[in-house]
């Protein structure tokens, strides 16, 4: 192992874009679904970069797409140095042993026939991180830094609650000692008093081992608890990329302002001139020419230039916004 | 006011493999008004889905309505009713939405051909009268351009799309009741935001009564009258909704808040509820939340019954019995 530079962002991703070409006998000719359509971001070390969006928008396909476990179509991913897309096998299982990914259903990511204490053990036995000895001991500090009873080692995942299942989840990321963890919409299926404990237990472990995340998510509120920037997807694309708190404060994509007001609010005193979208997201293996989301977009200023022109991601104030006239967009309500 | 349901002390059983039954819904009460939204609101396993299922009669066995309980909607028994008389109350006068439309549409079947079939399960018109209401409901619904999803079949719509078609289905009948469990949970936000408008659109015009049963406190804050807060099979909170967010009383009621994430207001570090939600084999006894609640004392060992707080707001904990 090499030790890693300390100096720029752990990841750099650039024009990454990925496209899938339907096969099969019958579907040669459609056209392909261009679920990642050049994203570029940084993630730096020890910080959360939050990728939000609505289902479709291709936010999974950039984490998958990170880590290899979908091939890109083209683009690049720079982690601690190394250019990820060119590497064979061999190489990338070494290196993803710095780069995991936890997932929103860790039930389907477990077998269902090993204990949960094999589970957590199989990263460590196979990248051969501690003496065969060791190991009971090693899963045994896991499962209590996660806040699980080592105890449970013995149990088989069915026996656990969903809230636990993810803590197993992310104990089994946590053995091989990443870096880099890609958080894939990790508390979208749990219970609320459930969430905040996975959130709450997310940000200590980021403080306590200095673990960067992508955190994958289509809830803003949830998004805010864990990361301080946020990048918005709408088609494949970034809209909107900004620190969170700004990002909420003075939303500068149509889009984004949306997706905020859509957000509900557990505050019945709020009285809200909500923007409710029109419409559905159109297809991603034909998007909309121009800007993509022009056909659904309120902007009072929506021209033709919108119709026909594809907005760059540029900076307007202390946000980046891919809008031709994102210095104008309509404030939401205020508070 | 006129009072379309009146659930008392319903219970839910199941055997557990041993042949002892045990109840995910233990002694609910509540009423619903006409044109009235109230909202059912719980984490999973806390019985509120039961709850609606028992209303239409649709507990599964071995489940069962235990023979204590009753609901009466209107002046009909639900609980005495059999046969075809039962089949009256369901979709005719309680119509019914799910999370998941795509499992309750019937894949080969066109959507025109499924609202009609419900408008002439219960109404004695012509096919082609049928089809004309089915083409007004996808309108009421905001289905844009409704003649030619008429002719569609499920998969060629988006899950919007699709729930909005399954409100057209539930209203096919002019129910009085409309119970929508976890509506917008499987939903995008944006366009979560446009059912519940559908939804509260359909309330104003019809005098129709929603019981919204959802986890989601955001939802509850924006579209219900009142609220009821369900845990481990009882209703421990209930309150306007104002009222219940202004004042949460009850100790899971003040958990569940400091629990949920916000897009407004200072950026905070969340106050989880500790431990779980345990299983409806094992509620414990006394007060079901003891053996998670911060502020348990002494009594409570003992049950608490639900205490008023203020008019129409009630909490079972016994710290409602001091003044506060």
């Amino acid at each position: 192992m090499t030790a890693p530079s300390s100096a720029g962002p752990l990841l750099e991703v650039r024009d990454l874009i990925k496209h899938y070409h339907s096969t099969g006998l019958f579907r040669a000719s459609a056209p392909a679904v261009r679920a990642v359509d050049g994203v570029s971001f940084d993630v730096g070390r020890g910080e959360t970069l939050a990728l939000v969006g609505e289902s479709g928008c291709g936010k999974s396909s950039v984490g998958r797409t990170i880590l290899r476990l979908q091939e890109p179509t083209s683009g690049s991913a720079v982690f601690e140095g190394i250019d990820l897309f060119p590497l064979d096998r061999a190489e990338l299982r070494r290196l993803r042993r710095r780069m995991q990914i936890i997932f929103q259903d860790p039930y389907s990511s477990l077998n269902p026939r090993m204990t949960v204490g094999a589970a957590v053990a199989e990263g460590l036995e196979i990248h051969r991180l501690a003496p065969p000895k060791e190991i009971p001991d090693r899963v045994a500090a896991l499962f209590e830094e996660v806040g699980l009873d080592p105890s449970y080692a013995g149990r088989y995942p069915h026996e656990f609650s969903g809230g636990q299942r993810q803590r197993i989840g992310i104990a089994r990321a946590l053995a091989v000692q990443p870096s880099f963890i890609v958080c894939d919409e990790p508390v979208s299926a749990l219970d609320v008093s459930v969430q905040a404990q996975v959130l709450n237990l997310l940000s200590d472990l980021q403080r306590d081992r200095g673990l960067s995340y992508l955190f994958i998510a289509h809830d803003l509120a949830v998004v805010r608890q864990i990361a301080r920037r946020v990048a918005v997807m709408y088609l494949g694309r970034i809209v909107e990329e900004a620190p969170t708190e700004p990002l909420l404060a003075e939303p500068r994509h149509p889009y984004t302002v949306a997706l905020l007001s859509a957000v509900p609010e557990p505050d019945p005193t709020l009285r809200r001139s909500r923007i409710v979208l029109r419409g559905d997201l159109p297809s991603p293996s034909n998007p909309p020419a121009g800007c993509p989301f022009h056909p659904r977009c309120f902007h009072p200023r929506k021209d033709q230039r919108c119709v026909s022109e594809v907005p760059r991601l540029r900076p307007v104030g202390v946000t980046s916004a891919a809008c031709h006239y994102a210095e104008e967009t309509p404030r939401q309500d205020a508070p | 006011m006129t009072r379309v349901l009146e659930v008392e002390n319903l219970r839910v059983s199941f055997p557990d493999g041993s042949g002892r039954r045990f109840r995910p819904v233990d002694g609910v009460t509540f009423t619903l008004d006409r044109g009235e939204t109230m909202a059912l609101v719980g984490e999973s396993g806390c019985g509120k889905s039961l709850t609606s299922l028992a209303l239409l009669r649709l507990i599964p066995p071995p489940g069962r309505i235990e023979p204590d309980s009753s609901i009466r909607l209107g002046g009909t028994d639900v609980l005495g009713l059999e046969g075809n008389a039962l089949r009256q109350i369901r979709g005719r006068r309680i119509g019914m939405i799910f999370q998941d439309p795509m499992t309750s549409l019937n894949p080969v079947l066109r959507v025109g051909d499924q609202i009609g079939e419900g408008i002439r399960a219960h109404f004695p018109v012509s096919k082609a009268e049928a089809r004309e209401r089915s083409l007004r409901l996808l309108q009421e619904v905001g289905i844009p351009d409704p003649g030619s999803r008429l002719d569609a079949y499920p998969h060629e719509l988006s899950g919007g799309m699709r729930q909005r078609v399954m409100i057209a289905i539930a209203l096919a009948a002019e129910p009085e009741i409309l119970v929508a469990d976890e509506p917008t949970t499987a939903l995008d936000v944006t366009v979560q935001a446009q059912i519940l408008e559908v939804l509260d659109r359909l309330r104003s015009s019809r005098g129709m009564a929603v019981l919204l049963i959802t986890h989601d406190l955001g939802i509850v804050a924006g579209r219900a009258d009142r609220v009821a807060v369900m845990y481990a099979g009882q209703i421990v909170e209930e309150a306007p909704t104002a009222r219940l967010f202004a004042n949460p009383s009850h100790p899971y009621t003040q958990g569940l808040f400091a629990s949920v994430p916000r897009i407004r207001g200072p950026a905070r570090r969340l106050t989880p509820i500790p431990g779980s939600v345990p299983p409806a084999t094992a509620w414990p006894s006394g007060c079901r939340f003891r053996p998670r609640c911060l502020k348990a004392f002494d009594k409570c060992v003992m049950e608490p019954p639900l205490l008023p707080i203020e008019p129409g707001h009630r909490a079972r904990c016994w710290l409602a019995e001091t003044p506060r």
